[in-house]
């Protein structure tokens, strides 16, 4: 690797390296990413729906999806535009909670996640189970809808964008299907640490 | 996108332009020349003598068309490790690894159609002006579209590449130039001196032909929020808005 000359970077804090993948730096603030304009969904509107293929499972409210089991999660994120974000305190539905609410056991090994303005990632099976949540509180607060609000997956030892914003489904798939960014160069899966950002990598 | 992956290269630096007081125009020479599509970016990486690394992604500004140099415009933030660097340290002749080109949804190629709007915020300009210049060498080459940026900057001063926007204005077809101070008075009439709301929105999209095909919309996170909302608001189906958002 060539050094760039003059180049020394910031300080760098040694004991919070372990936890910073190759390529991100460390972020305070909660930077927004997204496709399109920001969704506004109301509550009212609200549904989530858990497919098998094309086939509807079980679709819940707002109150219904609130009366499910929460956890609560402490975690690092991390964004492929390389910042990542320590200690992110997350509350929400484990997706093991919404399949054991809906009486199924995941039937295949893929599953692609829906939302309300149309953007879709796949994310395997195994990286949801004990993993990942589907979110509806950041920092003891609502999740607002600029991270996604009312409710947004949350995979956090994946690059955030597989963390789908305004999620309103997931949806069991035959195949590894690509999502919106899949489709448009990036990694079908997507380890931080791994350095797995674009198809390719 | 294509298929696989994108490579590394390195560049260098053959020119360095101050474009504003906080903007300075990056020209590299690319070891690999690669096309690219008007909203594209690339990554840049810096390398430090320990080893560290510090990379980050920065809209190309010139027309696809150029060929083996590209223009990067990037803004001075107080507290930007790579922006200050590149701003006070690097000098032409200098080297730096680059990767692309990126992205494969904040693009256009004048194929795509419009009517165009462009709505910018500050340095988010950068990929919209690579928009327009694509269309500028589009318009040499006999196709018109119409497309009409909105640039929002602070001050006249602060407005990036606005004599380029400017002359463009007069001098190609189909493509309107509309600027927006928050700060202080435009001199020409039929700029804007608020922040972006539906009725400007609104106004715009009447200066085109017909309503918007495509909406981009380039800025801080509180710009394309403001800018998309209020294009949503003047009638634009959300389908149609493509954002990308600056900073962090």
């Amino acid at each position: 690797m060539a050094t760039t000359r003059g180049f020394t970077g910031r300080p760098r804090a040694t004991d919070l390296s372990s936890r910073i993948p190759p390529g991100q730096h460390l972020e305070k603030d909660f930077p927004v990413l997204s496709a399109g304009p920001t969704p506004r969904i109301r509550i009212a509107d609200w549904t989530f729906t858990l497919k098998v293929g094309p086939r509807p499972v079980k679709t819940w409210s707002w109150t219904e999806f609130n009366a499910l089991p929460m956890t609560q999660m402490t975690r690092d994120i991390h964004c492929v535009t390389t910042w990542s974000k320590l200690d992110t305190v997350w509350e929400g539905v484990l997706v093991d909670d919404i399949l054991k609410a809906a009486s199924i056991e995941a039937p295949t090994p893929y599953v692609l996640a829906h939302s309300f303005d149309g953007y879709s990632t796949n994310v395997p099976m195994q990286d949801l189970a004990g993993k990942a949540m589907v979110a509806l509180r950041f920092g003891g607060e609502p999740l607002d809808s600029d991270h996604g609000g009312p409710a947004r997956l949350l995979v956090p030892h994946l690059y955030f964008w597989k963390s789908a914003k305004w999620l309103n489904g997931l949806q069991f798939t035959e195949r590894d299907e690509a999502g919106f960014w899949e489709l448009r160069g990036y990694h079908m899966y997507g380890d931080p640490w791994r350095e797995q950002r674009y198809s390719g990598d | 996108m294509s298929e696989g992956s994108v490579r590394w290269q390195t560049a260098t630096v053959i020119d360095i332009v101050v474009r504003t007081p906080r903007i300075k125009s990056f020209f590299l020479s690319l070891e690999h020349p690669f096309e690219f599509q008007a909203g594209q970016h690339v990554d840049i990486r810096l390398t430090a003598p320990d080893g560290y690394q510090a990379m980050r992604s920065y809209s190309i500004a010139s027309a696809p068309d150029h060929g083996t140099s590209i223009e990067l415009a990037v803004e001075r933030l107080d507290d930007g490790e790579v922006s200050m660097f590149m701003h006070d340290v690097i000098v032409p002749g200098d080297e730096i690894e680059v990767r692309g080109p990126l992205g494969g949804h904040f693009i256009w190629s004048v194929t795509d159609g419009g009517p165009l709007l462009l709505l910018g915020g500050g340095s988010g300009v950068v990929p919209l002006v690579s928009m327009v210049r694509h269309l500028k060498a589009a318009n040499l080459a006999g196709s018109t579209v119409p497309v009409l940026l909105l640039l929002s900057a602070r001050t006249w001063d602060e407005a990036l590449f606005r004599d380029e926007l400017l002359e463009f204005n007069k001098e190609m077809s189909g493509f309107t130039f509309v600027l927006n101070l928050t700060r202080e008075a435009s001199a020409r009439g039929q700029d804007f001196g608020r922040r972006i709301d539906a009725a400007m929105a609104a106004d715009v999209v009447k200066r085109l032909p017909g309503p918007p095909v495509h909406v981009f919309v380039c800025g801080s996170n509180a710009f394309v929020n403001a800018a998309a909302d209020s294009a949503l608001a003047a009638g634009i189906p959300a389908e149609t808005i493509r954002t990308e958002r600056y900073g962090g």
